[in-house]
């Protein structure tokens, strides 16, 4: 605990908790070696400890004092600081009694201690809840404060949020880049760490597009914006933070409950304890002395605090490695979650295409050759990268080109006749080619009516996919994949990767159809998970019990519907949410069920009189900090 | 409408809870959670009479915790 984290109000609540305590421990000692009770005599021995321990009372308790007068001024009866009051002042009350009666004079001591202990545990509290807020409000630090906004060659600063879509901004290195655009002059290294968790700096020239939030490391830039500051993803993930536990989980909702009938039934209960035994032993003094040790234990705060505070540093982890998790209830459903179903593309692959074979391979250069002229000029990622795979110019490119939907392109010039495309281009044209056997998009090549050869491309499988899948399939969860491919190329990557079932030829709405049927078919203790990339899955992402979109930072469509948003494209993010999340779920029932016991232990053996009232000052306060501790157990969690 | 508030020295967690039962009595109001890790109500009332609830809030939360300040 280092003193200069702490807030001016916990210093000052630090000081005066040391003050008490080392006069109480001072009068402690005088009282049980010399007897303060024998200062003055006879009647009126239990004066002079009275009003010693009631100093001591005074300094550590005054404002518990006015805010119960105040609380009960305002009709609210259960309320701790009350409760805490009658429990402290009915035990001075009881010990002056014991004076007057000429008993041994007792019970000053523990008056103070249970109000000392109250305070340590309020403290420790506060302390703790201030320290995970903290690293929340890192995270909160991505906001940025200005813009520098260029007009005419002239740079002001304004505040982002008057910033207009296509203004020029620029950003010096240091600064954050404060809204989405693309760079229009310089070129820079950015720092994504705080928006993805990435911590490999990211390399961005002119045309790259850059998302508000990273830092600007190397030299500075120009960015001509293409969002409104509301619209940029910055703003989007702190509203997304900011919102995030307004959605409760049901362990929250237990608690806050339980805390409500708690107080009052321990409060009736000790009203019962202390008047009926009484009525027939008529030893009053003992019987209201035990009912005032239930009311020690009678806040439940120990018990309501460290369930969110588990919960929020389970989410405030989570989002240091770029995994914002929407509410805790999220956290408390992908720990459930069995059944995990993956948007094929973009998701479990890269979602670029490779050329994986060329046939035949003696004539490499030609097939690559014709169909570059097949498909030069065109945008479609297979044409992209059969042309970047050719990588050169095409030279006297004056072909017509005739594009045939759903087969491919011819090319002609003179009279040379290209033909690029599927297998029923070929069939159509007559053509004698050769099939290929392996699983992935094909595109057949034939010139003048002779077969030429073919280019097999497929999607390329990310590197930790089957390791993720088989993770997965250790943890008893069954996988599915969806996918819009064909068969082949489904079966073929599923037998890669070995997830357990597949769905192929999925239009995007044939998707939603399957989540609704795994929905529907589902068993009422299974939790359906969906990953997807984001893009056109948004409904896929609502139907499921917890939608999961990946490397989606910048895409509004699929934060907003997401339930989880993993900043970086890496699939082992899902395996670092799911344990975050069952290790967060363990603690919230260890403490649960540690906090519940160890009151109910205490109010027993208190009623029992087993126990006295520093046990249950003991017991209480120590059960807080243990559950804390055991809260902030959470932050050591390791990433896979 | 929906407006996140800022809750100031709200102190302890149960009476966070006890705010936001307060709260969700309040007519017009059609969600609200408190949240005391982060110090925030998530309020959702009624466009109309919004500025009328709103004053509402701040007097219930007065009446429950007196040092807790809002901020709007």
């Amino acid at each position: 605990m280092k003193l200069n984290t702490l807030t001016k109000k916990e210093k000052k609540n630090l000081i005066r908790i040391l003050i008490a305590l080392s006069l109480f421990v001072v009068i402690f000692v005088f009282d049980k070696i010399f007897v303060l009770a024998n200062v003055f005599d006879g009647k009126f021995g239990w004066l002079f400890p009275f009003l010693l321990y009631l100093c001591v009372y005074l300094i550590i308790g005054y404002d518990i004092i006015f805010k119960a007068i105040r609380n009960i001024l305002h009709g609210q009866f259960f309320d701790e600081n009350f409760l805490m009051c009658v429990a402290t002042l009915g035990a001075f009350g009881l010990a002056i009694t014991k004076g007057v009666l000429n008993e041994q004079i007792e019970g000053f001591d523990e008056a103070c201690a249970v109000l000392l202990f109250y305070q340590v545990g309020e403290f420790f509290q506060s302390y703790a809840t201030n320290k995970s807020r903290k690293s929340i409000a890192a995270l909160m630090n991505l906001r940025p404060d200005y813009a520098n906004i260029k007009t005419n060659d002239k740079i002001k600063k304004v505040d982002p949020s008057e910033v207009n879509v296509g203004d020029i901004i620029v950003v010096n290195p240091g600064e954050k880049i404060p809204l989405d655009g693309v760079i229009t002059n310089g070129s820079s290294t950015l720092d994504t760490k705080a928006l993805t968790g990435e911590s490999i700096p990211r390399e961005v020239t002119l045309n790259s597009a850059v998302l508000s939030g990273c830092i600007n490391i190397s030299s500075k830039i120009e960015v001509k914006t293409t969002k409104k500051f509301y619209d940029s993803t910055v703003s989007k993930i702190l509203e997304l933070v900011e919102n995030a536990s307004s959605q409760k989980s049901k362990a929250e909702n237990f608690i806050t409950k339980f805390a409500k009938y708690y107080t009052p039934i321990v409060v009736f209960v000790a009203l019962v304890l202390a008047i009926v035994p009484s009525l027939f032993t008529s030893n009053w003094t003992t019987w209201i002395y035990r009912s005032l040790s239930f009311l020690v234990v009678s806040c439940p705060c120990a018990l309501v605090i460290s369930i969110p505070l588990s919960f929020f540093a389970g989410l405030g982890l989570a989002s240091k490695y770029g995994i914002l998790v929407k509410g805790s209830n999220y956290l408390e459903k992908l720990n459930k979650a069995n059944i995990f179903v993956f948007d094929k593309t973009g998701t479990l692959t890269k979602g670029n295409f490779v050329i994986n074979c060329i046939y035949p391979k003696n004539n490499y250069e030609e097939v690559l050759r014709l169909a570059s002229i097949a498909e030069n000029g065109s945008s479609h990622p297979i044409a992209k990268c059969i042309l970047q795979k050719y990588n050169k110019s095409i030279s006297n490119n004056n072909y017509f080109l005739t594009n045939i939907a759903g087969q491919g392109v011819i090319a002609q010039k003179d009279d040379e006749k290209i033909l690029c495309g599927n297998e029923k281009l070929m069939q159509n044209n007559n053509i004698n080619y050769t099939k290929c056997n392996n699983a992935g998009t094909v595109v057949y090549v034939a010139k003048n009516e002779q077969f030429v050869g073919y280019i097999q491309i497929s999607d390329q499988i990310k590197d930790e996919t089957k390791e993720v899948i088989s993770q997965l399939k250790f943890q008893g969860i069954k996988t599915i994949m969806l996918t819009g491919d064909n068969e082949d190329v489904a079966k073929d990557v599923a037998q890669n990767i070995q997830i357990d079932e597949y769905k192929s030829s999925l239009l995007p709405q044939n998707k939603v159809e399957q989540i609704e049927n795994i929905m529907a078919s589902k068993k009422s203790q299974d939790t359906v998970c969906f990953v997807g990339d984001g893009i056109n899955d948004a409904p896929s992402l609502m139907r499921s019990d917890i939608g999961i979109a990946m490397g989606s930072v910048g895409s509004d469509a699929a934060i907003e519907a997401a339930d989880i948003v993993l900043m970086k494209d890496n699939l082992k993010a899902i395996l670092f949410a799911k344990k975050i999340a069952q290790k967060t779920l363990r603690i919230v029932k260890q403490n649960i069920a540690f906090s519940i016991a160890v009151k109910v232990a205490i109010l027993i053996l208190s009623a029992l009189g087993i126990t006295n009232m520093w046990f249950a000052v003991f017991g209480d306060v120590g059960v807080a900090i243990i559950a804390i501790l055991n809260a902030m157990r959470v932050n050591k969690i390791k990433n896979v | 409408m929906k407006k996140i508030i800022k809750l100031e020295d709200l102190d302890c967690a149960s009476c966070a809870s006890k705010i936001e039962n307060a709260v969700k009595k309040i007519d017009g109001v059609d969600f609200v959670s408190v949240n005391f890790m982060t110090q925030n109500m998530v309020l959702k009332a009624n466009d109309e009479q919004f500025d009328e609830i709103l004053k509402k809030v701040v007097k219930k939360c007065k009446h429950i915790e007196p040092e807790c300040t809002l901020i709007l």
